[in-house]
């Protein structure tokens, strides 16, 4: 929790926008998936963002949810994921968080003991995981998880939607921890060639209620669009465009050079 | 979240207001065909050592199964949203036709998710869509079955919230869909124990229903929940074995877990991950059941037991042989578990089976496996 927070207020003394790539445990392998930890920071990455694959992603369009079907196939268990992530947590600088859904974090368990998301907070502080993201966790829902997660150490980041209304808005902005994951788009995870025009708008709106920082993510695909959304947000989530730039390449060497050279673009126009 | 609270509060209010009411008893008695029939099944009953059976006719319903009780409240629901397009997924096609029916019926844009195993399966029911000017979306993702069709119509309707009302088929997804579903399905119930205190002066001893996300079976237990005595049974599909991956037998074999939104019981193994399920029955193929089921469970109010796929295919054939009523495959595994069970109960036994659609969409199933 706290190397976030370090993260974004650096940041904001240096009037720059995060960048936060995010990328699926366990795709292309789980073998590359600490590796590729590190070349997203050597690209310039500020935050990352790794997936625990979910057999029913509801909030993934296409391109994740192959992603996640594939690391599945690969055998990326939670406890791998977590694995892969420890295994580099040393020499990555900056905040790791972790998306995935509830239902793997409910039903988490080491050994025969029983599954409880309290098992899964302590693992994932123990991997050096830094903040979660649920996207099927509603902030109503959410109390009970808060306070373990908080005692663990672990943020907890909410998301806000252009279609919450202003109360929504306010209760998401209280209780979201890191920062507030705005989702740029009514809809699912994915390559958009536009992004809606309301986008800056409803940033603009949450920043209103709040000062905590605020991330755009779902749909943003290119160098320019993050350019645009990066002239009111604190930071840009980069998902399925990442993902798709990674496809095919197999190779330990292609993977890392096609992640920064995809990751560097849009370093460069971030600034 | 804000699109749920909006459905709350329209249907908190639709259910206060007479007109809603009375417009949809309307449609239920003079579009639908309600009240269906409590029949006494006499030679069924007789193959099963003299149990009077008595069977709740959906199977008769315009669309021939139970699914229209629930797509003409909501149908009514979204005009009184202003909604202007409704989706839906469906496993067996027969929540697709319901819908794609009211659809057409109120004229509402239509567009049904499917997933691609069904498609193929279930051809007939696909072709009825179409006719009714539904636009049916194959789904290629997971196991392509219902649970991945359910998964596509959720995108799909954060997609287009503001104009769409997603009308889902069973008890399950977020709240307020469980108790908005069961309440359209309790007219089964509500209806049976009247025509059986008329037919019998008395209740019924055993309540039977097959339950794949569990909105008929529900629709029949609910109105009886506060009969102590009454036992209600729920039959879920045993697929063609019960080992995992290879059956749907949720209440049976599930475990607690979150999927589309319910907090219930799910197929799933160790790691959270939901199992693929298996079943003759499309409608059945669902790794998650109705929460109000899994509390029935919890509760001991039900009991939940599994039929196999080729138990189901012997009940669909007693009935046709007996009673001249070729029936669904979903709820030939609740005729099944009666030959199961029959021997066990008091011959003065009451009993009512939830038949909850007729077999036509099945005739290529039946005919694959009777050769």
């Amino acid at each position: 929790m706290e190397r976030i927070r370090t993260a974004f207020s650096r940041l904001r003394r240096a009037h720059r926008t995060a960048l936060i790539p995010f990328i699926m445990g366990g795709y292309p392998s789980l073998a590359l998936t600490g590796p590729l930890l590190l070349a997203l920071q050597e690209a310039g990455a500020d935050l990352v963002e790794v997936g625990i694959p979910f057999s029913d992603p509801l909030a993934d369009g296409p391109t994740i949810q192959a992603a996640s079907a594939a690391a599945l196939r690969r055998g990326a268990t939670p406890q791998a994921v977590l694995r892969a992530v420890a295994s580099v947590r040393r020499r990555l600088r900056i905040p790791v968080l972790c998306l995935t859904y509830w239902n793997p974090v409910a039903q988490f368990s080491i050994g025969s003991g029983p599954p409880s998301p309290e098992r899964f907070l302590r693992a994932a502080a123990a991997s050096g995981i830094d903040g979660l993201i649920v996207p099927d966790l509603p902030v109503e829902e959410g109390q009970r998880w808060h306070r373990a997660a908080r005692r663990a150490g672990i943020a907890t980041v909410f998301l806000a939607a252009p279609t919450s209304p202003p109360h929504r808005l306010r209760l998401v902005a209280r209780a979201s921890e890191g920062f507030i994951y705005y989702v740029s788009v009514t809809g699912t995870t994915g390559i958009r060639r536009r992004l809606p025009e309301g986008v800056l708008h409803g940033v603009r709106q949450l920043k209103l209620l709040t000062t905590k920082p605020v991330c755009v993510g779902f749909g943003i695909s290119t160098p320019a669009q993050a350019a645009a959304v990066a002239r009111v947000a604190d930071g840009v989530i980069i998902g399925s465009a990442l993902i798709r730039a990674l496809d095919g390449a197999a190779a330990p060497a292609a993977v890392r050079r096609r992640a920064l050279a995809f990751v560097g673009r849009f370093r460069s126009a971030l600034g | 979240m804000a699109a749920l609270d909006e459905l709350e509060r329209a249907y908190a209010s639709a259910k206060r207001d007479p007109g809603f009411r009375r417009e949809l008893s309307r449609l239920l008695r003079h579009y639908a065909g309600r009240p269906t029939p409590l029949y006494h099944a006499k030679r069924l009953s007789q193959a099963l050592g003299g149990r009077r059976v008595y069977l709740k006719r959906e199977d008769l319903l315009h669309t021939g199964a139970h699914k229209i009780n629930n797509t003409l409240g909501q149908a009514l629901l979204a005009v009184r949203m202003g909604k202007r397009r409704i989706i839906a997924e469906t496993g067996a096609g027969q929540h697709g036709v319901a819908t794609a029916t009211v659809a057409a019926l109120f004229g509402l844009e239509c567009e049904v998710f499917m997933g691609e195993e069904d498609i193929r399966r279930q051809a007939l029911n696909v072709v009825r869509m179409r006719l009714l000017g539904a636009q049916v979306t194959a789904v290629a993702g997971g196991t392509k079955t219902l649970k991945d069709a359910c998964s596509e119509a959720i995108r799909n309707w954060v997609t287009t919230v503001r104009t769409t009302h997603y009308c889902i088929g069973s008890v399950v997804g977020p709240h307020p869909y469980p108790m908005l579903v069961r309440d359209f399905q309790a007219v089964i119930g509500l209806e049976a124990r009247r025509q059986i205190l008329q037919a019998e002066g008395r209740l019924p001893n055993v309540l039977v229903a097959c339950v794949g996300g569990g909105s008929n079976a529900i629709g029949l237990f609910h109105p009886f929940r506060n009969d102590r005595a009454v036992r209600c049974i729920g039959v879920e599909a045993g697929g063609s074995r019960l080992s995992p991956g290879h059956h749907a037998a949720t209440l049976v074999r599930g475990r607690p877990g979150v999927l589309h939104g319910s907090n219930s019981l799910l197929l799933q193994d160790r790691f959270g991950q939901v199992l693929s399920t298996e079943s003759i029955a499309a409608g059945l193929d669902y790794p998650g059941v109705g929460p109000e089921h899994a509390y029935y469970r919890l509760t001991k109010r039900a009991e939940y037991v599994a039929v196999g796929d080729t138990q189901a295919l012997r009940g669909a054939a007693l009935l046709a042989k007996t009673e001249g009523i070729i029936p669904a495959l979903e709820p030939a595994h609740a005729i099944a578990y009666l030959e199961r069970l029959a021997p066990r109960l008091s011959r003065r036994s009451l009993v009512i089976l939830g038949l909850s659609g007729r077999g036509d969409k099945d005739v290529q199933t039946l005919a694959e496996h009777l050769r």
